[in-house]
């Protein structure tokens, strides 16, 4: 920035905190002017403050040094968040956005700290309803103990997004000596999971609300970094932990299958799920297998450390139903097989697309 | 789940399954070559990948699964209809789920929504008569598909239409009659089908009493089955004593939901509506006749193919497709030239590969599992 002549005369200018009043976020909100600042110190910056925040600069600035004292190698992740609707029992998008990305941070062995917040907002939304995502970003932050440091936002056309979509990107630092991959798996392994399975997917899909069902069913929504890192310090040669969300418990097996080159069995009566979402998915023609998690990791475990492992989960409170579904084989490598309930096998495979209801 | 587990019950499966393997030596053909029975509906395959039922079967059964899923019959021809149709200004497509994929000769409707045509699932035709309400400025169209079972819910809505005299709705009609086809595979020359599993929501609709013909003509027994996996074993079962003491009868398994006689006011209500098309051109299978209906002439201004203009063309299968061989159960899914290589169900060459109900796509998905090879306890 090149100094402006003389000015030391002016008096060094104290900037406000600008406001917004309208009820409504418009594209002006999106040109670069003071009416974007305002919507940013308003509705973001507000609940946000954090001192990597308060300078306002294009990037937030880390001390190396700092950084390098909790580990020796640093995560770095982004996910986006679209989800429909905005606001759903158990969460809504902002918390999901806070979540999600801890999550995957810490399922990689990473202790979560940093945030970036982009929100991409079409015309018309709202300003109540981003002020309370944004507050309930800053909640789930804070409870995590990481920071959203810095972000961007920026208004579209009616029809060019739905309502809001978000993205946050994270930073983490893995500690020494911890190596998780879904390459490493090897026959023999407990696979556990960390409680009951399908409830973020059931819920979501409910509270679309055009399958007319009525169920209290809620997201399970939650960050899993402490779950994880306690589980770390009672099963240190744990192999692989990966967050079930998108494509479910079924997506994430078959992930680990393939990149070990193992087989994996899976116990339909081990497998923990709510009735409620069993019900839902029965009407609907679903597999619950597939549904998605917000809250759930699955952890493959070396066997003489399942015990451990287990209960490390289960003394947490996102893991006290946590369960062993099956293990590792070395048979059919890249495959996952279920032993059903009823006493047969079936293969359990990815999924194409998405999952769509039989006709019936 | 109340109600339903019950019908998984693994100990009861474990007593029938003693039960089945009891008959098999009394059975001649047991000695030659495995027991080939087809389940005919595509709710049945489902049910028997899903519980892993085939696995349990010991090796002299074998199960061939049958035509009865309607998304995968589907001539080709008729999806790009769907496409043009949907494609065509002011029209909301309305469709079941599993509709979706199903590829025409240049795109499939969720291609057809990608590219910005409004297509949208629905769970029933009347959710596609609400949407006739809520958007009088549009016309929307509902594909109907599907045997005896869902044709009377078409028809009843096309009645409601008829009754609120609302304009802006139509169907595109390709429901199709369980009879015929049945006949038609039974009337094949490479026939090698000991018995069938009857689909026993049709019978809902239909009763028993037209599965006659197939004992007493085409000397196979028919037992209509329930669609819990204790149903299928039980049914198995059925038709296994039935071929062990030397009858050939309609049975039914599912007397809990089907009667002996048709469902009166559902038939009435097709009739109404319905009237029996010269022939229907299948997928794998050709043309039957008489396995199709469309809308009467009194309802023709609610008839999609005459409101608006479709292609109508004959697509032919692609040649590499053997379907019509597997759902006449000559060869299995796995035995077919293109099976995972030139068709999977990320790019689906034969109708077979596209619903979850349908042959291919079960054993792609479910895999082929060897028998009785059973795993050890849960950890």
């Amino acid at each position: 920035m090149t100094a402006l002549p003389n000015t030391k005369h002016f008096a060094a200018p104290v900037r406000r905190r600008g406001t917004i009043s309208v009820p409504t976020v418009t594209l002006a909100h999106g040109g670069g002017g003071s009416a974007m600042r305002n919507l940013i110190d308003d509705v973001f910056v507000s609940v946000f403050d954090n001192p990597a925040l308060a300078p306002l600069e294009d990037q937030a600035r880390f001390s190396l040094a700092e950084l390098s004292r909790l580990g020796d190698r640093l995560a770095f992740t982004t996910d986006s968040y679209v989800v429909d609707p905005l606001f759903f029992p158990g969460g809504d998008i902002g918390k999901l956005a806070v979540c999600g990305t801890i999550n995957d941070l810490a399922v990689g062995g990473a202790i979560p700290l940093y945030l970036t917040c982009s929100a991409i907002i079409e015309e018309g939304l709202e300003v109540d309803t981003l002020r309370a995502l944004a507050k309930s970003m800053a909640l789930a932050a804070a409870d995590a103990g990481v920071s959203i440091v810095t972000g961007d936002t920026k208004v579209v056309h009616k029809g060019t997004c739905d309502k809001l979509f978000l993205n946050t990107a994270g930073i983490g630092i893995i500690r020494e000596g911890v190596n998780l991959g879904a390459d490493r798996c090897r026959p023999g392994d407990a696979i556990i999971v960390n409680g009951l399975l399908g409830d973020h997917g059931a819920a979501i899909l409910n509270a679309r609300g055009d399958m007319a069902l009525s169920t209290a069913i809620e997201s399970d929504c939650a960050a899993l970094h402490e779950l994880i890192a306690e589980l770390l310090a009672a099963a240190p040669a744990t192999r692989f932990i990966r967050d079930a969300t998108r494509g479910g418990l079924a997506t994430v097996l078959n992930e680990a299958a393939r990149a070990s080159g193992v087989g994996i069995e899976i116990w339909e009566t081990a497998t923990p799920m709510r009735e409620e979402v069993k019900a839902f998915c029965e009407i609907l023609g679903l597999d619950p297998l597939y549904l998605a998690n917000e809250g759930k990791i699955v952890c493959v475990v070396p066997k003489d450390e399942q015990a451990a492992a287990l209960q490390s989960l289960r003394g947490h409170p996102l893991g006290w139903e946590a369960a062993i579904v099956g293990h590792v084989t070395g048979e059919s490598p890249g495959r996952v097989v279920m032993n059903t309930a009823f006493g047969g096998r079936r293969i359990v495979d990815m999924l194409v697309g998405d999952q769509l209801p039989r006709i019936c | 789940m109340k109600y339903v587990d019950e019908f998984r019950n693994p100990q009861k499966a474990k007593a029938l399954l003693r039960e089945i393997e009891k008959l098999i030596p009394r059975i001649d053909i047991c000695r030659h070559r495995p027991l080939s029975l087809m389940e005919v509906c595509g709710g049945h395959t489902h049910t028997i990948f899903k519980f892993g039922v085939e696995t349990m079967l010991p090796d002299a059964v074998e199960l061939v699964h049958g035509p009865g899923c309607p998304v995968c019959v589907l001539p080709m021809g008729r999806v790009d209809d769907c496409v043009a149709l949907a494609e065509t200004p002011g029209v909301i497509f309305t469709t079941f789920g599993d509709a979706m994929r199903v590829p025409g000769s240049k795109k499939s409707l969720l291609q057809a929504k990608a590219g910005g045509a409004d297509v949208r699932m629905v769970y029933s035709p009347l959710d596609a008569l609400k949407l006739a309400r809520l958007y009088p400025e549009k016309e929307i169209v509902f594909f109907g598909l599907g045997f005896e079972t869902t044709m009377p819910s078409t028809a009843l809505t096309i009645l409601q239409a008829d009754r609120e005299g609302i304009r802006n709705f139509s169907l595109f009609c390709n429901h199709i009659t369980i009879i015929p086809t049945i006949k038609a595979i039974l009337d094949s020359p490479e026939l090698q089908i000991d018995g069938f599993l009857g689909p026993g929501h049709v019978s809902m609709v239909i009763g028993t009493r037209p599965y006659r013909f197939i004992a007493e003509h085409y000397r196979r027994p028919l037992v209509i089955a329930g669609f819990e996996p204790l149903d299928v074993l039980q049914s198995v079962w059925m038709l296994l004593k039935q071929i062990a003491e030397g009858r050939c009868e309609i049975e039914n398994q599912y007397n809990r939901v089907v009667p002996e006689d048709a469902n009166r006011e559902a038939l009435a209500a097709v009739n109404r509506v319905y009237e029996l098309r010269e022939f229907f051109e299948w997928r794998g299978l050709g043309s039957i006749d008489h396995s199709g209906v469309r809308l009467r002439a009194a309802y023709a201004h609610y008839d999609a193919e005459r409101k608006f203009s479709v292609p109508a063309l004959r697509i032919a299968d692609p040649k590499s497709c053997q379907c019509g061989e597997v759902l006449k159960g000559v060869i299995k899914p796995w035995e077919c030239k293109v099976f995972g290589k030139a068709c999977t169900p990320e790019k689906p060459l034969g109708a077979l590969m596209v619903s979850s109900e349908a042959a291919c796509a079960a054993y792609y998905q479910f895999g082929a599992i060897p028998r009785q090879k059973q795993g050890t306890n849960a950890a």
